[in-house]
């Protein structure tokens, strides 16, 4: 283009600023739109789809009876809870692992201590996640390090079972817990701690009056990541368990049944979207 | 007037939410209709030369495939011009899936998944013309109900072998010769067993309690009626709990489990036990046909009807029945090669008699992977259980 064409460009944006406006945000509002939102809509209508019983292809006529199958086999109910409840408790013990680690973090370290923590704990993202889920398999086997170390108290751990995916799940996410929180508590200033201490306020008072009802959005904050990413995955329990999950299911199921798949797949979306809207009344947001 | 730009953008936002349902919607419709049983795929050559100088042009070959199945691709490229591609399918769920994508060019096909790709018209027969070797394949495996429709030929056949029980011989006795090591409730070994995960197991327990409890008429275990069908689902519920883990069609995972020692005893492909038995040092492990039978596949190659690279699939057909490729495959993966003039180059010489390539009596009971239909194939009529019900059994199964 030449200089004169620059000119006459910049001219007519300069006259036009909805066409400004619109330039710019085409390409964000066409991946949002069309590739986001647009991939969930198709996922939202492949629920309503028959399938044909014999060659398992997809036939385009509506239908609620993959929700019925939802409802009236038990399986999914069971499975369902079982992931919910897997999601609640790895939240809770990353939230109990993470506050102290967050606290020493923002609160005792050395700013030199504090950066050395920071990448610590953003390392393990470095690490590719599958590497880390095939690393646990590994380490929870029966000849695995963890039996080794246990077996001269005479102990053994039964590694592939949901107390073993618990503990390769809390170690998954700790990261995405720890960081929010130690942003929440940093954020809280120093003048305040100062007025509980001048007002007679004793360590824990001043903990548990102050510090934790300033952090606790930072909490709900750090475990809208872990109960999200717990709730959909699929690779760690298919390497850890026998047992199903909502995405493993999904994952066996969507080669014969994808729209039976498409349906399930609203259960996690359902309880993230009521989870959110919680973590909205506990002021989560603002602590993002 | 904020307050109008205000409503005015939320409905632009949900006009565009309305487009983009649309455009979706659009792209969701207008399905193929099924195909004719044509052996003419656009932009096949009409005669072996004329394939094999657009083969040149094509270039490459993107097949989906059961894990080790594709052999002497190098030999392949340089003889033809053809690069092979392979994508390993776990399940034959998958397989169906990733070749609808219409991303590949053929499959290797297992018979409860070539049935359904036969009927919707994925995928093509052949005109066995352009295929000279399939002149040496066995009488006996061409023209099956898995790999032939209407009389005509889909495909080449690959090679056949049986599901195989699979144990450490270090922990399980070596004369283990029955399959109640891993469906017995009680049985030493709970816990560490290893299972394929696919509802076609559901015809393993069939296979079982056809020979133990002859009272439920079990003839064919792909053909199930209710009652039948709901005494293997029993059975299979019963196992669960003392199953170790449960594989995908994921190889390395049960090769691992097995190496290690977390799985001791199960069931599976011989490509495993081939794999074990070949590591460096080589795990104690011991695969037999068990006493009650198995079941078992006899796979094969089929051509997407929509090929991008027909020529290539021709000549790729053409060499997977070659004598050099099914010795290859045979020793490979561990089957039985369909066609016999590769016995005479396996590395094993005895290879084919091992794996009892050319004795039938001893497929007689193996029963190759099918799909389960309503029509029992007999005078029970059409009460047995289809596919849809075996994979909605697998997942309670599973539990």
């Amino acid at each position: 283009m030449t200089d004169l064409g620059h000119r006459r460009l910049s001219t007519f944006f300069f006259r036009h600023p909805r066409a400004r406006l619109a330039a710019l945000l085409a390409v964000p509002v066409v991946w949002i739109v069309g590739v986001y939102l647009g991939s969930l809509v198709v996922l939202l209508l492949s629920a309503f789809w028959d399938t044909n019983p014999f060659t398992a292809q997809v036939v385009h006529e509506l239908t609620l009876d993959n929700f019925r199958t939802l409802f009236e086999r038990d399986v999914y109910r069971d499975v369902a809870w079982r992931t919910i409840r897997m999601a609640a408790l790895v939240t809770v013990a990353d939230a109990v692992l993470a506050f102290p680690i967050a606290y020493y973090m923002a609160r005792v370290a050395s700013p030199r201590t504090r950066n050395l923590l920071v990448v610590a704990v953003l390392m393990p993202l470095w690490a590719n996640y599958l590497v880390k889920a095939y690393a646990w398999r590994t380490m929870l086997s029966d000849g695995g390090v963890i039996n080794w170390a246990l077996g001269p108290l005479g102990l053994h751990f039964d590694g592939y079972s949901t107390v073993g995916l618990w503990l390769v799940f809390t170690y998954l996410w700790l990261p995405f817990m720890i960081l929010p929180i130690y942003a929440g508590l940093e954020r809280i200033p120093s003048s305040l701690y100062e007025a509980s201490a001048d007002l007679g306020g004793r360590s824990l008072e001043t903990f548990t009056r102050v510090v934790l009802p300033l952090a606790f959005p930072a909490v709900v904050a750090g475990s809208i990541f872990t109960f999200s990413l717990t709730l959909g995955d699929y690779i760690a329990p298919g390497l850890i368990t026998s047992e199903q999950f909502i995405g493993t299911v999904i994952y066996s199921i969507r080669g014969e049944a994808l729209p039976v798949a498409a349906a399930y797949s609203l259960v996690p979306i359902v309880v993230m979207i009521a989870y959110l809207l919680v973590a909205r009344r506990l002021r989560a947001f603002e602590s993002l | 007037m904020s307050a109008r730009k205000y409503r005015a953008a939320r409905w632009a936002a949900l006009g565009l939410l309305v487009a983009s349902l649309s455009v979706v919607a659009a792209g969701c419709g207008g399905g193929d209709d099924g195909g004719s049983a044509s052996t003419e795929i656009e932009g096949l050559g009409s005669s072996l030369e004329e394939i094999q100088e657009m083969a040149r042009e094509e270039g490459q070959v993107n097949v989906v495939q059961w894990a080790g199945y594709a052999q002497l691709t190098d030999e392949f490229k340089s003889a033809t011009g053809c690069t092979v591609n392979t994508r390993d399918g776990g399940s034959s769920d998958d397989m169906i899936s990733l070749l609808q994508t219409g991303e590949y060019d053929g499959v290797s096909a297992s018979g409860n998944a070539s049935v359904r790709l036969m009927t919707t018209g994925d995928v093509a027969p052949i005109n066995a013309d352009f295929i000279p070797n399939y002149a040496d394949v066995q009488e006996g495996i061409k023209d099956q109900e898995y790999n032939s429709l209407d009389g005509e030929p889909y495909g080449v056949p690959h090679g056949r072998g049986p599901n195989y029980l699979m144990f450490r011989t270090d922990v399980v006795p070596e004369e283990t010769d029955s399959w109640s090591v891993i469906w017995d409730e009680s049985g030493p070994y709970n816990g560490k067993l290893s299972i394929y995960d696919d509802s076609i197991f559901i015809a393993d327990a069939a296979v079982y309690l056809k020979a133990t409890q002859p009272e439920l008429g079990i003839e064919d275990p792909y053909e199930l009626d209710e009652e039948q069908f709901n005494a293997a689902v029993d059975l299979l519920k019963q196992q669960a709990p003392n199953v170790g883990e449960y594989w995908p069609g994921d190889v390395a995972k049960q090769i691992g489990s097995y190496t290690n020692g977390d799985s001791v005893v199960g069931t599976t492909w011989p490509y495993q036990y081939v794999q074990l038995t070949a590591a460096d040092p080589p795990v104690p492990v011991k695969a037999i046909k068990p006493k009650e039978g198995t079941t078992g596949w006899s796979d094969t190659w089929m051509i997407y009807s929509q090929a991008a690279n027909p020529n290539c699939m021709y000549l790729w057909m053409n060499h997977m029945i070659s004598p050099e490729a099914q010795a290859a495959v045979a020793e490979g993966f561990g089957e039985a090669p369909v066609n016999l003039k590769a016995c005479d180059l396996t590395k094993n010489p005895n290879h084919c008699a091992e794996y009892h390539a050319d004795d039938e009596s001893w497929w007689e009971d193996v029963y190759y992977w099918t799909t389960p239909t309503a029509d029992c194939g007999d005078d029970r009529g059409e009460v047995c259980k289809t596919q849809e019900d075996w994979e909605a059994a697998w997942t309670e199964i599973r539990g």
